[in-house]
């Protein structure tokens, strides 16, 4: 019978769109509405794709740290600068300690981790003191951290000529990691091309690698122990778990992907963006892993990579798109943030009163 | 005072929200001057009957009410509490319904301010009329001296003691010109002994000026001093109504419990229970709201099964919460001789207590996680099962989750579709055998079961109650059931613990009558609980 097909059928569309999301159906409608537009203005296939997967991969692990926070009940880490700062500190430190190359970014990440642990450990601590409006006070945390370390850019005795102005003191607003080797590190491993598109394989290799140690650390029993906390607090309360410890070692992994996420994403950058750069850097993160699935009080690996792959390829196709088809203005930084924003907007309605 | 009038009267009055009758066929008179109390257990239905007598909107959504509510004689429909107010009817709230930094005379003439025109409300409107503080406290005074309060109308309310409190209330309602009825919910509940000899004063002046009242009390010996008439409900049936000078206490303690059908235990008499106390509680306060512990001390032996029952609100869901850990509590528990650290749920779990927590979907389950994860859980984080240890870090271990939560499922009867189904989407009854498997999972020789039938069929709380008895038999393990339903507790416990108040009142066997029961849950002071403990 014809009808009852058609009743089949909704209840068939309705519960895929259930399982993938909403948002994340509109937004990977509109990416492939946007390639289309592109293929008709003759932009190269290729180039975008290229640029989506490298995107994507050099965002990967800045999207990934949103899954701890949100898992333990904190939310979206709306105050990921303050990760980010710690691993742009690390870089730095390693220029100045004049080792270049793989040597740099070993080194980086190996002065990342404590750094960002300590930093994470107090900000773990500062979210636990404002339960309930952890975003709030998250998004503003983020701010004001950037804001000092506007100052102590400025103020650091560091002497490499890499990356001093070239008069006065201070460091320079973005620094070239060519000039110690470390450009595109990784996404150089292995690389090669496809059909004219180029996959950077240690760069996926590597966000591969970070999904798939969060995945497990999801698994163990300090993972399920945060995850409960985070999804019934009076269940895990009563089961005999520390919430308030766990929503800090949440904390604390979700800043340390941040600080690494910083030195993945400059070199494959290029460069390592100082002083207000870190600012908005939160919200295409979360964006993202919100794109991909997440709520503001569930998230998982998946989430992060569904998320940044729709989100990264649909900002850079849009762009080239938008530029071919409306000249001369700029509609796709427009239309970003209103995806950026409004999908922020939109997850933020979804909390469910309580949500703590 | 003439008792003929009558002002109030409900005729045939039923109500069923979707299909399940809560109350049916009450038919009851309140006459001029009278102080008619109602009387009831827990969901009897007198919530209900307030309701649709005010017009609450929870009736008028869900299909309204049938049979037909008379006031001074006139057929009434009253739609919404506003119309009720217009009609004359007020209520005393149980939890008070007051600003604290308005003065009582702003609290009393709330939204019936007496304002006189000024040059901005001529233009705008008479919502910004200037408010009349003198004839305010003029009123205020006027209801104040109906209830003999020497307090100032321009006191602040923020500081006032609570039986102060209490009296503004009713002061607002008598202030409402016109008001014919006035409905008092336990209005003793939160006063002192002292303030409470005080309200049920007034309320008796009150009625001698005519006013019909209506006493919804759970306290026997303040309805019998104070009430004319009581009507009892029992589970939304009109049981009977009474003149008080001739019944009693017990008589109406009966009629409120009933006999409602027992599955008795089949040799509750021929069991040997030993003298070893497993668990023993000494003063033990619990801060969980609305069911707060004031000082409990308890013995439980070795091997048997401990009812605690009690109206809610008493504090008879605190005494387990408080042990476990989920709520604050100071006191001493000691637990096979060993001294329990209270507000530390990790060590208490670990010493071998399991809780079947009262809040299923609230604390007692993950709803967006599988079955298997849920039964794994605690004994997970507790005791390191279901664990993979690998490079200094502890793993779930799927398979050994798998096994263990199918054998569960079997044991149990759980009906699933399989270990991973997310425990939000199974029934009542199953979800709480996941939390009994969960705490079974723990190995326990001591267990905590509360309210383990609320919300659940029929049939499976038979089930339930057949495995707690199973767990009790078989495996020797000692039960604490906290339940609401009495019944449920005479049919497995072997002594029921009656708390009131926040203390035990007293210790009955499983076949104590129900007027014992009755007079105890209501903390009568007459004391017919002589049959102590040491005949269970």
């Amino acid at each position: 019978m014809p009808e009852t097909n058609t009743v089949g059928l909704m209840y068939k569309v309705k519960d895929v769109v259930s399982t993938i999301g909403m948002p994340t159906l509109i937004i990977a409608a509109f990416w492939v509405l946007t390639l289309v537009g592109g293929y008709i203005v003759g932009i190269s296939m290729s180039a975008l794709l290229s640029d989506t997967i490298k995107r994507a991969g050099m965002n990967g692990i800045l999207v990934l740290a949103m899954v701890p926070a949100i898992q333990s009940g904190t939310g979206p880490n709306f105050a990921l600068p303050i990760g980010i700062v710690c691993g742009l500190f690390a870089m730095v430190c390693s220029i100045e300690a004049g080792v270049s190359g793989y040597a740099w970014f070993l080194l980086s990440f190996a002065l990342t981790v404590p750094l960002a642990a300590v930093v994470g450990y107090g900000y773990g601590k500062l979210m636990n003191a404002v339960k309930g409006s952890e975003m709030t006070i998250a998004t503003y945390t983020g701010f004001s951290v950037v804001a000092l370390m506007c100052l102590a850019w400025l103020m650091i005795p560091f002497k490499n000529p890499k990356m001093g102005w070239f008069i006065g003191k201070g460091l320079r607003e973005t620094i070239q990691l060519d000039a110690v080797g470390a450009a595109q590190i990784l996404n150089n491993i292995l690389a090669f091309e496809v059909g004219g598109i180029i996959i950077p394989t240690g760069l996926l290799l590597f966000f591969a690698l970070f999904c798939v140690l969060v995945w497990l650390f999801f698994r163990s029993k300090m993972g399920i122990a945060i995850s409960a906390g985070g999804i019934n607090p009076m269940f895990a309360q009563a089961t005999g778990l520390n919430i308030d410890k766990n929503r800090i070692y949440a904390n604390v992994l979700s800043t340390v992907l941040g600080g690494l996420g910083i030195i993945v994403y400059s070199q494959s950058f290029g460069y390592a963006q100082l002083y207000t750069a870190p600012l908005m850097m939160a919200f295409p993160a979360v964006a993202a892993v919100l794109i991909g699935g997440a709520t503001a009080s569930r998230a998982k690996v998946s989430h992060a990579i569904i998320g940044v792959f729709l989100f990264q390829g649909l900002l850079t196709t849009a762009l080239p798109v938008a530029n071919e088809i409306f000249a001369g203005t700029d509609l796709s930084e427009i239309m970003r943030m209103i995806i950026q924003n409004g999908i922020i907007l939109y997850a933020l309605t979804q909390v469910k009163g309580g949500a703590r | 005072m003439l008792l003929s009038e009558n002002l109030l009267s409900f005729r045939n009055v039923s109500k069923s929200y979707y299909g399940n009758t809560v109350l049916s066929n009450i038919n009851i008179e309140v006459k001029k001057g009278e102080i008619h109390a109602l009387i009831g257990e827990n969901g009897a239905g007198k919530s209900t009957l307030m309701n649709i007598l005010f017009g609450m909107p929870v009736i008028h959504t869900t299909g309204g009410y049938e049979g037909e509510i008379l006031i001074d004689g006139q057929k009434t429909d009253i739609r919404s509490p506003y119309e009720a107010m217009q009609a004359g009817i007020g209520m005393v709230h149980q939890e008070f319904m007051l600003i604290p930094q308005y003065t009582i005379a702003e609290n009393i003439k709330l939204n019936r301010e007496i304002t006189t025109p000024n040059a901005v409300s001529r233009v705008l409107g008479k919502r910004l009329e200037t408010i009349d503080m003198a004839k305010m406290n003029e009123h205020a005074r006027k209801a104040l001296d109906t209830l003999d309060m020497n307090i100032e109308a321009y006191t602040m309310i923020a500081g006032l003691p609570v039986g102060h409190m209490q009296f503004i209330e009713i002061a607002r309602e008598i202030d409402k010109t016109g008001i014919k009825i006035l409905v008092f919910d336990e209005p003793t509940a939160v006063l002192t002994e002292s303030e409470a000899q005080n309200l049920l004063a007034a309320i008796k002046r009150l009625a001698g000026m005519g006013i019909g009242i209506m006493f919804i009390s759970h306290r026997l010996d303040e309805i019998v001093s104070v009430a004319d008439r009581v009507t009892i409900l029992r589970d939304g049936e009109h049981v009977a109504t009474k003149d008080i000078g001739d019944t009693n206490a017990a008589e109406i303690a009966s009629l409120m419990i009933g006999r409602k059908v027992s599955i008795a235990r089949d040799c509750s008499e021929c069991r040997e229970l030993s003298d070893e106390v497993e668990l023993r509680i000494e003063d033990l306060h619990v801060a969980m709201p609305g069911e707060s512990v004031r000082g409990i001390s308890l013995d439980i032996r070795k091997g048997e099964i401990v009812g605690i029952g009690g109206l809610a609100g008493q504090g008879k869901l605190g005494i387990a919460n408080g042990i476990m850990g989920t709520y604050p509590a100071r006191g001493k528990v000691i637990f096979r001789g060993n001294e329990l650290t209270l507000n530390d749920p990790h060590s208490v779990i670990k010493s071998g207590i399991a809780f079947v927590s009262e809040d299923r979907k609230g604390v007692g389950l993950l709803l967006n996680e599988s079955v298997e994860l849920n039964i794994a859980f605690t004994a997970m984080q507790t005791n390191d099962r279901f664990m993979i240890k690998a490079a200094c870090m502890a793993f779930q271990n799927d398979r050994e989750m798998r096994k263990h939560a199918l054998k569960m499922i079997e044991d149990l009867d759980i009906r699933c579709e399989s270990p991973l189904q997310q425990t939000g989407s199974l029934s009542g009854g199953n979800q709480q055998k996941v939390c009994v498997a969960r705490a079974l999972t723990q190995e326990p020789t001591f267990l905590f079961v509360s309210e383990p039938t609320r919300g659940i069929d029929i049939g499976a709380k038979k089930l339930i109650l057949d495995l707690l008895l199973k767990l009790n038999e078989q495996l020797g393990m000692t039960i604490v059931m906290t339940s609401s339903e009495l019944a449920e507790l005479r049919s497995i416990c072997d002594r029921i613990v009656i708390v009131c108040e926040g203390r035990v009142v007293g210790v009955l066997p499983p076949d104590a009558t129900d007027a014992e029961f009755g007079l105890l849950m209501s903390g009568s002071k007459i004391n017919t609980a002589e049959r102590s403990p040491e005949n269970a």
